[in-house]
Protein backbone atom coordinates (compact mmCIF):
# COMPACT_ATOMS: atom_id res chain seq x y z
CA UNK A 1 0.00 0.00 0.00
CA UNK A 2 2.91 2.40 0.79
CA UNK A 3 4.71 1.68 -1.83
CA UNK A 4 1.97 2.37 -4.61
CA UNK A 5 0.75 5.53 -2.42
CA UNK A 6 4.70 6.65 -3.38
CA UNK A 7 3.36 6.72 -7.12
CA UNK A 8 -0.06 7.78 -6.11
CA UNK A 9 0.53 10.83 -4.45
CA UNK A 10 4.00 12.75 -5.17
CA UNK A 11 6.26 13.99 -2.05
CA UNK A 12 5.39 17.69 -2.09
CA UNK A 13 8.84 18.41 -2.28
CA UNK A 14 10.19 16.26 -5.21
CA UNK A 15 7.59 17.69 -8.04
CA UNK A 16 5.59 20.30 -5.51
CA UNK A 17 8.14 22.45 -4.70
CA UNK A 18 7.18 25.24 -1.47
CA UNK A 19 6.58 28.74 -1.59
CA UNK A 20 7.74 28.40 -5.39
CA UNK A 21 4.51 31.00 -6.51
CA UNK A 22 5.55 34.37 -6.84
CA UNK A 23 2.22 35.67 -6.21
CA UNK A 24 2.65 35.22 -2.26
CA UNK A 25 4.93 35.31 0.42
CA UNK A 26 7.87 35.86 -1.50
CA UNK A 27 7.14 39.62 -2.68
CA UNK A 28 8.49 42.08 -0.94
CA UNK A 29 6.78 45.45 -1.89
CA UNK A 30 2.92 45.42 -2.55
CA UNK A 31 1.59 46.22 -5.10
CA UNK A 32 -0.90 49.37 -3.50
CA UNK A 33 -0.43 51.05 -0.64
CA UNK A 34 -3.21 52.81 0.74
CA UNK A 35 -2.28 55.37 3.21
CA UNK A 36 -4.91 57.62 5.37
CA UNK A 37 -7.12 57.61 2.09
CA UNK A 38 -9.64 60.20 3.40
CA UNK A 39 -12.28 62.07 1.23
CA UNK A 40 -14.94 64.81 2.29
CA UNK A 41 -17.89 66.04 0.26
CA UNK A 42 -18.17 69.23 2.37
CA UNK A 43 -19.14 68.55 5.98
CA UNK A 44 -19.94 64.65 5.07
CA UNK A 45 -17.55 61.93 4.85
CA UNK A 46 -17.06 60.04 1.54
CA UNK A 47 -13.94 57.93 3.40
CA UNK A 48 -12.08 58.68 6.08
CA UNK A 49 -8.29 57.49 6.85
CA UNK A 50 -8.44 53.83 4.99
CA UNK A 51 -5.24 52.34 4.86
CA UNK A 52 -4.08 48.57 3.72
CA UNK A 53 -1.72 46.61 1.45
CA UNK A 54 -2.44 45.06 -1.65
CA UNK A 55 0.44 42.04 -2.57
CA UNK A 56 0.64 40.81 -5.74
CA UNK A 57 -1.82 38.26 -6.74
CA UNK A 58 -4.49 39.10 -3.78
CA UNK A 59 -8.15 39.56 -4.50
CA UNK A 60 -9.53 42.42 -1.66
CA UNK A 61 -13.39 42.52 -1.48
CA UNK A 62 -15.15 46.15 0.20
CA UNK A 63 -17.98 45.33 1.61
CA UNK A 64 -20.78 48.05 2.95
CA UNK A 65 -24.25 49.10 2.53
CA UNK A 66 -25.03 51.50 0.05
CA UNK A 67 -23.31 55.11 0.86
CA UNK A 68 -20.51 53.26 3.30
CA UNK A 69 -18.14 54.94 1.08
CA UNK A 70 -17.03 51.65 -0.85
CA UNK A 71 -17.28 53.34 -4.30
CA UNK A 72 -15.73 56.91 -3.21
CA UNK A 73 -12.86 54.54 -2.16
CA UNK A 74 -12.61 52.81 -5.13
CA UNK A 75 -12.70 55.93 -6.92
CA UNK A 76 -10.08 57.97 -5.32
CA UNK A 77 -8.13 54.70 -5.55
CA UNK A 78 -8.81 54.10 -8.95
CA UNK A 79 -7.47 57.72 -9.99
CA UNK A 80 -10.76 59.45 -10.47
CA UNK A 81 -11.58 60.66 -7.95
CA UNK A 82 -9.00 62.61 -5.92
CA UNK A 83 -8.56 62.21 -1.84
CA UNK A 84 -8.48 65.38 0.43
CA UNK A 85 -5.78 63.09 2.43
CA UNK A 86 -3.30 60.58 2.37
CA UNK A 87 -1.21 58.62 -0.34
CA UNK A 88 -2.25 56.17 -2.57
CA UNK A 89 1.25 54.48 -4.06
CA UNK A 90 1.27 52.11 -7.10
CA UNK A 91 4.33 49.59 -7.92
CA UNK A 92 5.55 50.95 -10.73
CA UNK A 93 7.76 48.94 -13.57
CA UNK A 94 10.45 51.78 -13.55
CA UNK A 95 10.63 53.57 -10.75
CA UNK A 96 9.11 51.41 -8.01
CA UNK A 97 5.80 52.83 -5.24
CA UNK A 98 5.09 56.06 -6.52
CA UNK A 99 2.17 58.24 -4.81
CA UNK A 100 -0.50 58.59 -7.39
CA UNK A 101 -2.10 60.96 -6.23
CA UNK A 102 0.94 63.22 -6.22
CA UNK A 103 2.24 61.85 -9.30
CA UNK A 104 2.88 63.84 -12.62
CA UNK A 105 -0.51 64.30 -14.59
CA UNK A 106 0.74 62.43 -18.00
CA UNK A 107 2.40 59.53 -15.29
CA UNK A 108 -0.85 59.21 -13.74
CA UNK A 109 -2.82 58.94 -17.38
CA UNK A 110 -0.52 56.45 -18.09
CA UNK A 111 -1.80 53.74 -15.45
CA UNK A 112 -5.49 52.69 -16.94
CA UNK A 113 -3.99 52.41 -20.06
CA UNK A 114 -1.39 50.24 -18.94
CA UNK A 115 -1.42 48.61 -15.95
CA UNK A 116 -4.48 49.27 -14.14
CA UNK A 117 -7.96 48.67 -15.32
CA UNK A 118 -11.83 49.32 -14.31
CA UNK A 119 -14.31 47.13 -14.47
CA UNK A 120 -17.84 49.33 -13.95
CA UNK A 121 -21.36 48.32 -12.55
CA UNK A 122 -22.64 48.99 -15.92
CA UNK A 123 -20.74 47.44 -18.73
CA UNK A 124 -21.82 49.89 -21.29
CA UNK A 125 -20.58 52.76 -19.29
CA UNK A 126 -17.19 50.52 -19.60
CA UNK A 127 -17.47 50.13 -23.28
CA UNK A 128 -18.55 53.52 -24.00
CA UNK A 129 -16.09 55.49 -22.16
CA UNK A 130 -13.18 54.05 -23.45
CA UNK A 131 -14.49 53.86 -27.10
CA UNK A 132 -14.59 49.80 -27.50
CA UNK A 133 -14.04 48.93 -31.28
CA UNK A 134 -17.79 47.98 -31.10
CA UNK A 135 -20.12 49.92 -33.28
CA UNK A 136 -21.74 52.28 -31.58
CA UNK A 137 -24.58 52.26 -33.31
CA UNK A 138 -24.63 48.05 -31.99
CA UNK A 139 -24.86 49.22 -28.21
CA UNK A 140 -27.17 52.46 -28.71
CA UNK A 141 -29.78 50.95 -31.21
CA UNK A 142 -29.88 47.26 -30.18
CA UNK A 143 -29.13 47.13 -26.65
CA UNK A 144 -30.68 43.85 -26.93
CA UNK A 145 -28.09 42.25 -28.91
CA UNK A 146 -25.74 41.96 -26.45
CA UNK A 147 -26.62 40.21 -22.89
CA UNK A 148 -25.50 41.97 -20.00
CA UNK A 149 -23.83 39.19 -18.85
CA UNK A 150 -21.97 39.08 -22.62
CA UNK A 151 -21.87 42.56 -22.26
CA UNK A 152 -19.78 42.48 -19.18
CA UNK A 153 -17.80 39.58 -20.02
CA UNK A 154 -16.67 41.99 -23.03
CA UNK A 155 -16.01 44.79 -20.68
CA UNK A 156 -14.03 42.34 -18.65
CA UNK A 157 -12.12 40.84 -21.66
CA UNK A 158 -11.07 44.79 -23.30
CA UNK A 159 -10.02 45.69 -20.19
CA UNK A 160 -7.40 43.02 -20.11
CA UNK A 161 -5.82 43.40 -23.39
CA UNK A 162 -3.51 45.55 -22.18
CA UNK A 163 -1.89 43.52 -19.92
CA UNK A 164 -3.23 44.66 -16.81
CA UNK A 165 -1.37 44.09 -13.29
CA UNK A 166 -4.53 46.03 -11.13
CA UNK A 167 -8.23 45.77 -11.55
CA UNK A 168 -10.85 47.84 -10.06
CA UNK A 169 -14.25 46.38 -10.00
CA UNK A 170 -17.34 48.27 -8.93
CA UNK A 171 -20.08 45.75 -8.83
CA UNK A 172 -19.23 43.47 -11.39
CA UNK A 173 -21.74 41.06 -10.80
CA UNK A 174 -24.62 44.02 -9.92
CA UNK A 175 -27.49 43.67 -11.92
CA UNK A 176 -26.50 40.54 -13.46
CA UNK A 177 -28.59 37.59 -13.52
CA UNK A 178 -27.97 34.69 -11.24
CA UNK A 179 -27.18 32.47 -13.64
CA UNK A 180 -25.00 34.43 -15.50
CA UNK A 181 -22.98 35.71 -11.90
CA UNK A 182 -21.72 32.30 -11.79
CA UNK A 183 -19.94 31.79 -15.14
CA UNK A 184 -18.66 35.67 -14.69
CA UNK A 185 -17.04 34.45 -11.04
CA UNK A 186 -15.56 31.60 -12.43
CA UNK A 187 -13.92 33.64 -15.41
CA UNK A 188 -12.69 36.33 -13.04
CA UNK A 189 -11.02 33.85 -10.58
CA UNK A 190 -9.17 31.86 -13.74
CA UNK A 191 -8.17 35.25 -15.21
CA UNK A 192 -6.71 36.52 -11.51
CA UNK A 193 -5.07 33.09 -11.11
CA UNK A 194 -3.31 32.83 -14.98
CA UNK A 195 -2.33 36.21 -15.66
CA UNK A 196 -1.77 36.91 -12.31
CA UNK A 197 -3.79 39.90 -11.49
CA UNK A 198 -4.59 41.66 -8.51
CA UNK A 199 -8.01 42.76 -7.69
CA UNK A 200 -10.14 45.30 -5.81
CA UNK A 201 -13.79 44.59 -5.78
CA UNK A 202 -16.72 46.77 -4.68
CA UNK A 203 -19.80 44.82 -3.81
CA UNK A 204 -22.42 43.97 -1.37
CA UNK A 205 -23.05 40.55 -2.38
CA UNK A 206 -21.70 38.62 0.41
CA UNK A 207 -21.93 35.35 -1.46
CA UNK A 208 -19.72 37.03 -4.21
CA UNK A 209 -16.84 37.67 -2.22
CA UNK A 210 -17.14 34.60 -0.33
CA UNK A 211 -16.09 33.06 -3.47
CA UNK A 212 -13.60 35.82 -5.41
CA UNK A 213 -12.07 37.94 -2.55
CA UNK A 214 -9.07 36.51 -0.62
CA UNK A 215 -9.44 39.50 2.08
CA UNK A 216 -12.22 41.23 2.90
CA UNK A 217 -12.69 44.89 4.17
CA UNK A 218 -15.79 45.98 5.59
CA UNK A 219 -16.99 49.53 5.55
CA UNK A 220 -19.36 51.69 7.37
CA UNK A 221 -20.68 55.52 7.55
CA UNK A 222 -16.93 56.34 5.36
CA UNK A 223 -14.78 53.94 7.73
CA UNK A 224 -13.17 50.76 7.95
CA UNK A 225 -14.77 48.57 10.86
CA UNK A 226 -13.50 45.46 9.86
CA UNK A 227 -10.44 43.71 7.77
CA UNK A 228 -8.87 40.21 8.03
CA UNK A 229 -9.02 36.78 5.56
CA UNK A 230 -12.61 36.93 3.80
CA UNK A 231 -13.96 34.03 5.76
CA UNK A 232 -12.82 35.24 8.90
CA UNK A 233 -14.65 37.82 8.74
CA UNK A 234 -17.34 36.37 7.60
CA UNK A 235 -17.31 33.37 9.71
CA UNK A 236 -16.03 34.75 12.92
CA UNK A 237 -17.39 38.56 12.64
CA UNK A 238 -15.62 40.64 15.77
CA UNK A 239 -17.47 44.15 14.91
CA UNK A 240 -21.48 44.69 15.55
CA UNK A 241 -21.52 46.27 11.73
CA UNK A 242 -20.31 43.05 10.32
CA UNK A 243 -22.20 40.71 12.71
CA UNK A 244 -25.45 42.62 11.63
CA UNK A 245 -23.89 42.27 8.13
CA UNK A 246 -23.73 38.46 8.25
CA UNK A 247 -26.65 37.53 10.21
CA UNK A 248 -28.92 39.46 7.31
CA UNK A 249 -27.99 37.37 4.57
CA UNK A 250 -30.86 35.38 3.27
CA UNK A 251 -29.85 31.50 3.13
CA UNK A 252 -31.10 30.21 -0.30
CA UNK B 1 4.12 20.06 12.06
CA UNK B 2 0.89 21.60 14.21
CA UNK B 3 1.30 22.64 17.76
CA UNK B 4 -1.67 24.25 19.90
CA UNK B 5 -0.83 26.04 22.74
CA UNK B 6 -3.04 27.30 25.77
CA UNK B 7 -5.42 28.75 23.21
CA UNK B 8 -8.88 30.68 24.07
CA UNK B 9 -11.56 31.85 22.53
CA UNK B 10 -14.91 33.19 23.08
CA UNK B 11 -17.78 34.75 20.82
CA UNK B 12 -19.04 38.38 21.60
CA UNK B 13 -22.66 38.73 20.47
CA UNK B 14 -22.41 42.38 19.78
CA UNK B 15 -26.08 42.89 18.73
CA UNK B 16 -27.61 40.69 21.47
CA UNK B 17 -26.39 42.27 24.34
CA UNK B 18 -22.98 41.86 23.86
CA UNK B 19 -23.28 38.54 25.63
CA UNK B 20 -19.75 37.05 25.67
CA UNK B 21 -19.57 33.00 25.06
CA UNK B 22 -16.92 31.46 26.24
CA UNK B 23 -15.85 28.39 23.79
CA UNK B 24 -12.45 27.27 24.58
CA UNK B 25 -10.07 27.38 27.84
CA UNK B 26 -6.36 25.91 27.43
CA UNK B 27 -6.77 24.39 24.66
CA UNK B 28 -2.92 22.41 23.58
CA UNK B 29 -1.85 19.37 21.65
CA UNK B 30 0.21 18.54 18.66
CA UNK B 31 0.68 16.71 15.51
CA UNK B 32 4.02 15.37 13.93
CA UNK B 33 4.76 14.14 10.52
CA UNK B 34 3.02 11.12 9.72
CA UNK B 35 0.83 11.15 12.93
CA UNK B 36 -2.78 10.98 12.31
CA UNK B 37 -4.73 12.59 15.65
CA UNK B 38 -8.15 12.63 16.62
CA UNK B 39 -10.32 15.25 18.29
CA UNK B 40 -13.19 14.03 20.06
CA UNK B 41 -15.59 14.80 22.47
CA UNK B 42 -19.69 15.13 22.58
CA UNK B 43 -21.33 17.71 20.04
CA UNK B 44 -20.95 21.15 20.92
CA UNK B 45 -17.67 20.53 22.93
CA UNK B 46 -15.47 22.58 20.23
CA UNK B 47 -14.44 20.24 17.89
CA UNK B 48 -14.80 21.39 14.93
CA UNK B 49 -14.24 25.31 16.75
CA UNK B 50 -11.04 24.21 17.39
CA UNK B 51 -9.78 22.68 13.95
CA UNK B 52 -11.31 26.17 11.96
CA UNK B 53 -8.95 27.90 14.34
CA UNK B 54 -5.56 25.52 13.21
CA UNK B 55 -7.14 26.64 9.86
CA UNK B 56 -7.34 30.41 10.43
CA UNK B 57 -10.74 30.74 10.05
CA UNK B 58 -11.82 31.44 13.30
CA UNK B 59 -9.41 34.29 15.12
CA UNK B 60 -7.72 33.10 18.42
CA UNK B 61 -7.97 35.39 21.15
CA UNK B 62 -5.32 34.20 23.06
CA UNK B 63 -2.75 31.49 23.43
CA UNK B 64 -0.74 30.53 19.85
CA UNK B 65 -1.59 27.74 17.47
CA UNK B 66 1.76 27.24 14.80
CA UNK B 67 1.40 25.28 11.25
CA UNK B 68 5.13 24.34 9.95
CA UNK B 69 6.48 27.76 10.65
CA UNK B 70 3.24 30.10 10.35
CA UNK B 71 1.70 31.34 14.33
CA UNK B 72 -2.36 31.37 12.67
CA UNK B 73 -2.49 33.73 15.82
CA UNK B 74 -0.55 36.58 14.44
CA UNK B 75 0.00 35.92 10.89
CA UNK B 76 -1.46 38.48 8.42
CA UNK B 77 -3.95 37.28 5.69
CA UNK B 78 -1.37 36.73 2.64
CA UNK B 79 0.74 34.44 5.68
CA UNK B 80 -2.67 32.46 5.70
CA UNK B 81 -3.54 32.24 2.41
CA UNK B 82 0.01 31.12 1.47
CA UNK B 83 0.09 28.47 4.08
CA UNK B 84 -3.67 27.40 3.01
CA UNK B 85 -2.42 26.99 -0.36
CA UNK B 86 0.70 24.96 0.01
CA UNK B 87 1.35 23.50 3.31
CA UNK B 88 -2.51 23.18 5.18
CA UNK B 89 -5.65 21.26 3.08
CA UNK B 90 -8.79 21.86 4.92
CA UNK B 91 -11.89 18.88 3.53
CA UNK B 92 -14.43 20.41 5.62
CA UNK B 93 -18.42 18.91 5.67
CA UNK B 94 -19.33 21.19 3.17
CA UNK B 95 -18.82 21.78 -0.66
CA UNK B 96 -18.26 25.60 -1.08
CA UNK B 97 -17.60 26.35 -4.56
CA UNK B 98 -18.40 28.56 -7.67
CA UNK B 99 -21.74 27.12 -8.99
CA UNK B 100 -21.55 25.38 -12.50
CA UNK B 101 -18.01 24.99 -12.39
CA UNK B 102 -16.82 20.98 -13.88
CA UNK B 103 -16.06 18.70 -11.26
CA UNK B 104 -12.89 18.37 -12.67
CA UNK B 105 -11.74 21.56 -12.40
CA UNK B 106 -13.23 22.40 -9.00
CA UNK B 107 -10.82 19.40 -8.03
CA UNK B 108 -7.34 20.59 -10.04
CA UNK B 109 -7.45 23.72 -8.58
CA UNK B 110 -5.74 23.42 -5.93
CA UNK B 111 -2.90 22.18 -8.08
CA UNK B 112 -3.20 25.09 -10.84
CA UNK B 113 -2.87 27.23 -7.50
CA UNK B 114 0.23 26.11 -6.74
CA UNK B 115 1.59 26.42 -10.71
CA UNK B 116 0.94 22.77 -11.66
CA UNK B 117 0.50 23.16 -15.53
CA UNK B 118 -3.29 22.44 -16.41
CA UNK B 119 -2.64 19.16 -18.01
CA UNK B 120 -0.98 17.29 -14.95
CA UNK B 121 -3.00 19.10 -12.43
CA UNK B 122 -6.09 17.20 -14.53
CA UNK B 123 -4.65 13.93 -14.87
CA UNK B 124 -4.00 14.00 -10.87
CA UNK B 125 -7.87 15.09 -10.35
CA UNK B 126 -8.87 12.31 -12.75
CA UNK B 127 -7.20 9.88 -10.62
CA UNK B 128 -8.13 11.06 -7.62
CA UNK B 129 -12.04 11.06 -8.91
CA UNK B 130 -11.67 7.41 -10.23
CA UNK B 131 -10.21 6.30 -6.84
CA UNK B 132 -13.29 7.58 -5.23
CA UNK B 133 -16.14 6.43 -7.73
CA UNK B 134 -17.04 9.12 -9.04
CA UNK B 135 -18.09 8.06 -12.59
CA UNK B 136 -16.64 10.02 -15.42
CA UNK B 137 -19.93 11.09 -17.00
CA UNK B 138 -20.11 13.22 -13.53
CA UNK B 139 -16.54 15.19 -14.46
CA UNK B 140 -17.92 17.98 -17.01
CA UNK B 141 -20.78 18.53 -14.17
CA UNK B 142 -20.92 21.34 -11.12
CA UNK B 143 -20.80 19.11 -7.93
CA UNK B 144 -23.63 21.49 -6.79
CA UNK B 145 -25.86 19.03 -8.53
CA UNK B 146 -24.44 15.90 -6.79
CA UNK B 147 -26.15 13.95 -4.16
CA UNK B 148 -24.85 14.85 -0.37
CA UNK B 149 -22.30 11.39 -0.65
CA UNK B 150 -21.12 12.14 -3.97
CA UNK B 151 -19.98 16.14 -3.16
CA UNK B 152 -18.08 14.53 -0.17
CA UNK B 153 -16.21 12.40 -2.51
CA UNK B 154 -15.94 15.71 -4.38
CA UNK B 155 -14.48 17.64 -1.64
CA UNK B 156 -12.25 14.90 -0.44
CA UNK B 157 -10.90 14.66 -4.05
CA UNK B 158 -9.97 18.47 -4.07
CA UNK B 159 -8.43 17.95 -0.62
CA UNK B 160 -6.03 15.22 -1.64
CA UNK B 161 -5.64 16.61 -5.29
CA UNK B 162 -2.41 18.63 -4.26
CA UNK B 163 -0.13 16.87 -1.26
CA UNK B 164 -0.27 19.00 1.68
CA UNK B 165 2.40 18.08 4.58
CA UNK B 166 -0.50 19.07 7.52
CA UNK B 167 -4.51 18.16 7.06
CA UNK B 168 -7.62 18.79 8.49
CA UNK B 169 -10.38 16.34 8.09
CA UNK B 170 -13.89 17.05 9.36
CA UNK B 171 -15.67 13.85 9.10
CA UNK B 172 -14.58 12.49 6.16
CA UNK B 173 -16.28 9.18 6.19
CA UNK B 174 -19.72 10.65 7.25
CA UNK B 175 -22.38 9.98 4.64
CA UNK B 176 -20.31 7.03 2.36
CA UNK B 177 -20.29 3.52 1.82
CA UNK B 178 -18.61 1.25 3.06
CA UNK B 179 -16.51 0.89 -0.42
CA UNK B 180 -16.07 4.52 -0.18
CA UNK B 181 -15.22 4.80 3.72
CA UNK B 182 -12.46 2.18 2.68
CA UNK B 183 -10.76 4.41 -0.28
CA UNK B 184 -11.05 7.85 1.81
CA UNK B 185 -9.09 6.00 4.87
CA UNK B 186 -6.95 4.39 2.84
CA UNK B 187 -5.98 7.59 1.47
CA UNK B 188 -5.54 9.17 4.86
CA UNK B 189 -3.02 5.98 5.36
CA UNK B 190 -1.25 6.46 1.96
CA UNK B 191 -1.19 9.93 3.35
CA UNK B 192 0.13 9.27 6.80
CA UNK B 193 3.30 7.11 5.26
CA UNK B 194 4.11 10.02 3.29
CA UNK B 195 4.43 12.06 6.38
CA UNK B 196 1.40 14.38 6.38
CA UNK B 197 0.38 15.40 10.03
CA UNK B 198 -3.02 15.10 9.90
CA UNK B 199 -6.21 16.14 12.47
CA UNK B 200 -9.19 14.77 12.10
CA UNK B 201 -13.04 14.29 13.71
CA UNK B 202 -13.96 10.98 13.05
CA UNK B 203 -17.34 9.94 14.85
CA UNK B 204 -17.18 6.41 12.98
CA UNK B 205 -15.12 4.79 15.69
CA UNK B 206 -13.63 2.09 13.53
CA UNK B 207 -12.34 4.46 11.15
CA UNK B 208 -10.62 6.36 14.27
CA UNK B 209 -8.97 3.05 15.40
CA UNK B 210 -7.84 2.38 12.02
CA UNK B 211 -6.17 5.63 10.87
CA UNK B 212 -5.68 7.68 14.33
CA UNK B 213 -2.38 7.39 16.23
CA UNK B 214 -3.94 8.96 19.20
CA UNK B 215 -7.07 11.03 20.56
CA UNK B 216 -7.52 14.04 22.02
CA UNK B 217 -10.40 14.67 23.83
CA UNK B 218 -11.76 18.76 23.33
CA UNK B 219 -14.17 18.36 26.44
CA UNK B 220 -11.09 19.19 28.35
CA UNK B 221 -11.18 22.79 27.27
CA UNK B 222 -14.92 23.39 27.08
CA UNK B 223 -14.70 26.57 29.73
CA UNK B 224 -17.74 24.99 31.69
CA UNK B 225 -15.66 22.03 32.66
CA UNK B 226 -12.28 23.89 33.44
CA UNK B 227 -13.66 26.36 35.39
Amino acid sequence: MTVSSAEHLPEPAAEIPLHQGREEGTAMTPLLQAAGVSKFYGQRIGCADVSFDLWPGEVMGIVGESGSGKSTLLNCLAGHQSPDAGAVRFDTRDRGLIDTVTMSEPERRMLPRTDWAFVHQHARAGLRMDRVEIAAARIDDRPSAFSGGMQQRLQIARNLVTGPRLIFMDEPTGGLDVSVQARLLDLMRGLVREMDLSAIIVTHDLAVVRLLADRLMVMKDGHVVETGLTDQVLDDPQHAYTQLLVASVLQV
Amino acid sequence: MITVENVQKSFTLHNQGSAVIPVMVGATLTGKPGECVALVGASGAGKSTLMRMVYGNYRIASGSIRVDRTDLATAVPREILALRRHTLGYVSQFLRVVPRVPTRDVVSEPLLAVGVDRKTAEARAVEVLTRLNIPERLWPRSPTTFSGGEQQRVNIARGFAHRYPAMLLDEPTASLDAGNRDTVLTLIEEAKAAGVAILGIFHDADARARVCDREVDVSAFTPERAA
